[in-house]
């Protein structure tokens, strides 16, 4: 248990094509947001880690551009991860619980359009046997899931609920990409894509942002701010050679949250599964019992901006807690391929 | 002046961006590498015994350097498998192929590759593959050309 | 095995990794008031609502208060050199042979400086705090960018 709070988390909407947006018209309106919400002020806050990826726009130093939407003057504690920016909260996490500050400002952005985002992600791979031969992100999750169909993890009907579950659930989120409800008889009308994976079992491609703060609970209760408090937080990862994991489990995931304080009252996890298998395989390697509720904001596959959709998982869920809906949650982020990388929050109701 | 932003047209670019690195390898990649080049697929011996596809440069559990490498023949066992109908220009194949998991004979572990195969139906887990050697090799991956059918 | 004419060479030490990527920017809303004026041979900043610092090229906010810029502003091609360096080392595929000189210039009335390039004075008499004027290509060569410019002059009369 820490004293760490969530006092606020805003998202841009996600869409397909931010157009005439660049990094700093992204983030400023969430920034400034997330700060309203919690009535912080720049000069309050202590510390500002991001998270993005500028292979993404092929745009370098774009994180560093970013900054201009921060009023960086007089100069500030400022951080920047080149991961989803769930990481750029837990470095602020393990600043706070250092001691090093007492409140922090994290946001991440994504533009992928610019470019083709699942050959760009290629360029996370091993740079000597994987790599040079390019596959793609949607490939990589394909053979994942040609694993799990083929151990009996799950079947095409369960891959389709989850879809159908995500789109269910994102029609209470303004925010979402992808909110058409589908029938399991569509879904299992549709063509294959990167067989045995469809359409539909992929994220879509999103441009966005997203910001969060976090506070001590001290202050947040000295000011009177409703807030969601950090249980724990911890990230694992697997090997980075595919051939050496067992893609149909992740023990990874399974650590972390153990480390994080998973328990057996979780009432809904939001957890990062850029494709529908992941889902699956999320809840038997966390072991959340049928009851537990998934995905509440509709998940990635309504919408995943890349080094946005992790900090999403968590701040949807605190958002959720803060709503009243749940009073323990689980949140979950991920980064690159096959559920490489794994990192679970913890949060409860303050 | 007035702001008339919302009248002007969006302005494009379309560019490329190039990285033209070249990597040291390092004593177990330039080995595997080397034997590639030579047409030869090298495993990693780790003390316990066991042979690892492709040489991981420290063992997986223990994280012992890896020491020995030693010849392995050129096929194996597909694990996992997905169909690529589309191919994009960077892809291995430049028809519709498989991307491949395949664990090489005797081995542990797997490697990811392409598999050439005329249809999606003659594709499935466990079947037996073999390497197809790049005509021209010069110490990369992309030396094996991808698998193919090993019919016995 | 298979054969190989290479066998005989030494160990494999190195590996070509070549990589490109294609992308289709899209310039951001502000940028935009930019391209399109100087696609006309004029100048726009923006202005930021707080501080009322002007901004040219404009990229959306103003860095020191983190707020939305707003109104356009139309600045002269005049201006001031900030900062400058003379470049002695060739760039591959720059036409530009050196030495010449890349400086930072202040329009005026705008808060920020942009890199341009001097030109029509001796490198060795640019001076920091130095007048200057902007040479426009001709009209007919003029498209989205700061290129339109070929390079600031010094202003006539003080510095001669």
């Amino acid at each position: 248990m820490t004293d760490i709070a969530i006092v606020s988390y805003a998202q841009a909407p996600m869409v397909r094509d931010a157009g005439c947006a660049n990094e700093v018209e992204l983030i400023m309106p969430v920034i400034n947001e997330a700060l309203q919400a919690c009535g912080l002020a720049r000069t309050d806050i202590d510390f500002v880690c991001s998270g993005s990826a500028d292979y993404l726009q092929g745009a370098p130093f774009a994180f560093v551009a970013g900054v201009d939407a921060l009023g960086a003057f007089p100069p500030i504690k400022e951080s920047h991860v080149e991961m989803d920016a769930a990481w750029a909260l837990y470095e602020c996490y393990l600043k706070m619980l250092a001691g090093d500050i007492d409140s922090a400002l994290i946001y991440g952005f994504g533009k992928s359009s610019p470019g083709n985002l699942p050959e760009v992600l290629s360029l996370q791979l091993d740079p000597y046997y994987l790599q040079p031969l390019c596959p793609d992100s949607v490939s990589l999750a394909a053979l994942q899931a040609r694993a799990m169909l083929d151990a009996g993890r799950c079947t095409r009907e369960q891959m389709n609920e989850v879809v159908i579950n995500s789109r269910r659930q994102a029609q209470k989120n303004p925010r979402a990409q992808l909110r058409k409800p589908v029938s399991q008889e569509q879904l299992q009308a549709e063509v294959d894509w990167i067989a045995p994976l469809k359409k539909s079992d992929c994220c879509p491609i999103s441009d966005g942002a997203s910001a969060l703060v976090i506070c001590r609970e001290s202050q947040a209760r000295e000011m009177g701010l409703p807030y969601a408090r950090v249980v724990g937080m911890d990230h694992r990862i697997e090997s980075h050679m595919l051939g050496f994991r067992d893609l149909t489990d992740s023990p990874s995931a399974r650590n972390a949250a153990k480390s994080a304080g998973l328990h057996n009252n979780i009432e809904a996890a939001e957890l990062h599964a850029p494709f529908s298998h992941q889902e699956i395989l999320l809840r038997q390697s966390l072991g959340l019992s049928e009851n537990v509720d998934i995905n509440p904001s509709g998940g990635a596959l309504a919408g995943n901006v890349m080094m946005a959709a992790g900090l999403d998982r968590i701040g949807s869920m605190a958002a959720a807690i803060l709503r009243g809906d749940y009073k323990f949650g689980l949140a979950h982020a991920t980064s690159g391929p096959c559920l490489q990388q794994n990192l679970v929050t913890i949060l409860e109701a303050a | 002046m007035t702001d008339t932003l919302n009248e002007l047209p969006p302005l494009t670019q379309d560019f490329e961006l190039g990285f033209t690195y070249t990597r040291s390898l390092g004593p177990v990649l330039s080995r595997f590498l080397t034997g590639l080049r030579d047409g030869q697929v090298l495993a990693a011996r780790t003390r316990a015994g066991t042979l690892l596809v492709p040489p991981p440069e420290f063992e997986p559990v223990s994280g012992a350097s890896i020491k020995e490498l030693e010849p392995v023949a050129a096929e194996g066992t597909v694990l996992s498998w997905c169909w690529v109908s589309q191919p994009s220009s960077s892809a291995p194949l430049n028809k519709p192929f498989a991307w491949v998991l395949v664990r090489f004979e005797g081995c542990d572990g797997a490697m990811l590759h392409a598999l050439a195969a005329d249809a999606k139906e003659q594709v499935h887990t466990g079947m037996r593959v073999r390497v197809r050697w790049a005509p021209e090799r010069v110490g990369n991956v992309k030396d094996i050309a991808c698998f193919e059918v090993h019919k016995q | 095995m298979s054969s190989n004419p290479n066998e005989s060479a030494g160990p494999v030490t190195m590996m070509q990794a070549p990589l490109y990527l294609q992308y289709r920017f899209t310039a951001g809303t502000s940028s935009l008031s930019f391209l399109h004026a100087i696609k006309r041979g004029r100048l726009i900043g923006r202005r930021c609502p707080g501080c009322e610092s002007v901004y040219i090229p404009c990229r959306g906010s103003c860095a020191r208060c983190g707020v939305a810029t707003c109104d356009n502003i139309e600045l002269t091609d005049e201006g001031v050199i900030d900062k400058f360096t003379v470049v002695h080392i060739p760039i591959p595929n720059n036409p530009i042979k050196p030495p010449f000189v890349v400086a930072h210039i202040r329009l005026n009335g705008a808060d920020n400086a942009f890199h341009h390039l001097i030109g029509e004075v001796d490198n060795d008499k640019v001076k920091l705090g130095m007048k200057v004027k902007a040479v426009w290509r001709p009209e007919s060569e003029w498209d989205y960018g700061l290129d339109n410019i070929r390079y600031f002059k010094p202003l006539g009369g003080e510095h001669d």
